[in-house]
């Protein structure tokens, strides 16, 4: 007998993304060129970060009927955002049968305290972590892929190089620990030892992790795949860049041939202009989406 | 022998480690002459329409066909690598794809991430049933005289074989079971014997 909706499953839809990159689109005639540009998956919402940023007041889920005009209009898998906490908002894009659920720090959390339990869906979760703990807590909840957080919609990447450093410096120092250090430092992350152990086996997260927040140019996607990163995520990248098809296309081939400098220079070279950006240090804690949630 | 993992995007690292972990050598293939002295190829799981853009830009879909049809490498396409081999693909003919493998695909043929599933499949020549992960993945609805079914479930074949192309709906590579790779490995031997 077929079983749906096993962790398997789950996180093998991930797996089938790596070396990928998932763009937001916030229209169905942007999705179509994310597909055009060989994007692996689109993230339907209904503000991109930098304008959820600059317009402020609360961000909630997109509007149901703009998710289902994107699942129709690509053949590629669709993603949606729902707030911290609200398992409603997953629920009705699980009926719909949307491919991905981001449960996001991107958009106001709906729970201060409580993350959704993600074992209760047939549908696959993505979480943003800034480092191992946080990680794995989120998949001790079911997420079944990660992505750092990064600053989202300022297109500076280095909150993303500080996450996904941090998640692989930690896992490299869980990799040298005895059972002892081990047993303690799941406690300090609290988080469950047994996950901590895999970790130790596997030498990097049970799932797959991308990288999120702040990327604007194929350089930028080429980086963060050299920090170990498995695809990228591009959210005002590139629909926030004067000509999006050719930044799209450059950050697809940029993600895959992340290690050809001859590549990474053809692609780069004559891109019109990319997004303005916010420089991540002059932000206030409260402008800064990825403190919402640990 | 030399087992080529096409490197584009999806799930190569866990080709590649699979093969590696049957004692034989493996080579990334991202560029056309990365293709040079591989006996086999393996295409795997991803996105399509990512890999088929990917491959047709810098030109591997040309190393590919010529390396294939001068009779120096066998094939194996898992999931979005089968529909990257069939020679047509159900409504969506016009993404760049190889057309070796004599089947029509229909992509998402169970429907989408919700409908996708594991389960236990009976396969020819095989004694015990294989384990098989199926994730948004293609079914076959024609297929060409020379195209052997190997396994097949309600909707229709999804695992065949055309001399030596391999293809598979799902996914071996995401489990513990070599069965499947040790069977393309043979096929490999044989384009690796010929040109000794």
């Amino acid at each position: 007998m077929a079983e749906i909706g096993t962790t398997k499953v789950k996180r093998g839809l991930a797996e089938m993304f790596k070396g990928g990159v998932i763009m937001d689109v916030t229209t169905v005639d942007q999705a179509k060129i994310a597909e055009e540009a060989g994007a692996v998956s689109v993230m339907a919402l209904e503000r991109i970060p930098a304008d959820i940023r600059r317009e402020g007041g609360v961000a909630r889920a997109a509007d149901p009927r703009l998710v289902e005009q994107i699942m129709n209009a690509v053949s590629i898998p669709v993603m949606a955002k729902v707030r911290i906490g609200h398992i409603s908002e997953a629920r009705i894009l699980e009926y719909m049968g949307i491919d991905f659920i981001d449960e996001s720090e991107v958009l106001t959390p709906a729970d201060v305290t409580y993350h959704i339990d993600k074992w209760q869906f047939k549908i696959p979760f993505v979480c943003g972590a800034r480092n191992l703990g946080e990680a794995l807590r989120r998949v001790s909840e079911g997420a079944a892929m990660i992505r750092t957080k990064g600053e989202p919609g300022t297109g500076d990447v280095s909150e993303a190089v500080t996450h996904m450093r941090a998640v692989m410096n930690e896992v490299r120092k869980v990799q040298s620990m005895l059972e002892d250090e081990l047993v303690v430092e799941a406690k300090d992350l609290g988080v469950n030892v047994e996950l901590l152990r895999e970790v130790r086996m596997l030498g990097r997260l049970p799932v797959v992790n991308f990288a999120a927040g702040g990327i604007a140019t194929p350089a930028d996607a080429a980086l963060m795949m050299t920090l170990g990163a498995d695809g990228v995520f591009v959210g005002s990248g590139i629909f926030k860049s004067s000509d999006p098809l050719p930044r799209a296309r450059a950050i697809v081939a940029a993600t895959t041939y992340w290690e050809d400098p001859k590549v990474l220079f053809e692609v780069s070279k004559g891109l019109k202009e990319g997004m303005t950006g916010i420089d991540a240090r002059t932000l206030v804690e409260l402008d800064k989406m990825q403190v919402r949630d640990n | 022998m030399i087992i080529g993992v096409l490197a584009l995007q999806g799930d190569f690292r866990e080709h590649a480690s699979m093969v590696r972990s049957l004692g034989v050598q493996v080579r990334l293939v991202r560029l056309p002459e990365e293709a040079d002295f591989v006996d086999g190829l393996i295409i795997p799981g991803g996105e399509s329409t990512t890999m088929g853009k990917l491959m047709a830009t810098y030109k591997v879909d040309r190393a590919i066909i010529d390396r294939f049809n001068a009779g120096r490498m066998a094939i194996y396409g898992t999931c979005a690598g089968m529909i990257v081999l069939a020679r047509d693909i159900e409504g969506s003919q016009e993404q760049p794809h190889l057309g070796l493998l004599d089947v029509t695909v229909q992509r998402n043929a169970f429907g989408r991430q919700k409908e996708s599933s594991e389960e236990d499949l009976d396969v020819e020549g095989l004694d015990t049933p294989l384990h098989a992960l199926f994730i948004r993945a293609p079914v076959i609805i024609r297929t060409g005289p020379s195209v052997n079914i190997l396994a097949r479930v309600a909707r229709g074949p999804v695992y065949v074989q055309q001399g030596r192309l391999l293809a598979s709906s799902f996914h071996p590579e995401l489990g513990s079971d070599t069965r499947v790779h040790e069977h393309f490995l043979r096929l490999a031997e044989q384009s690796s014997n010929q040109e000794v």
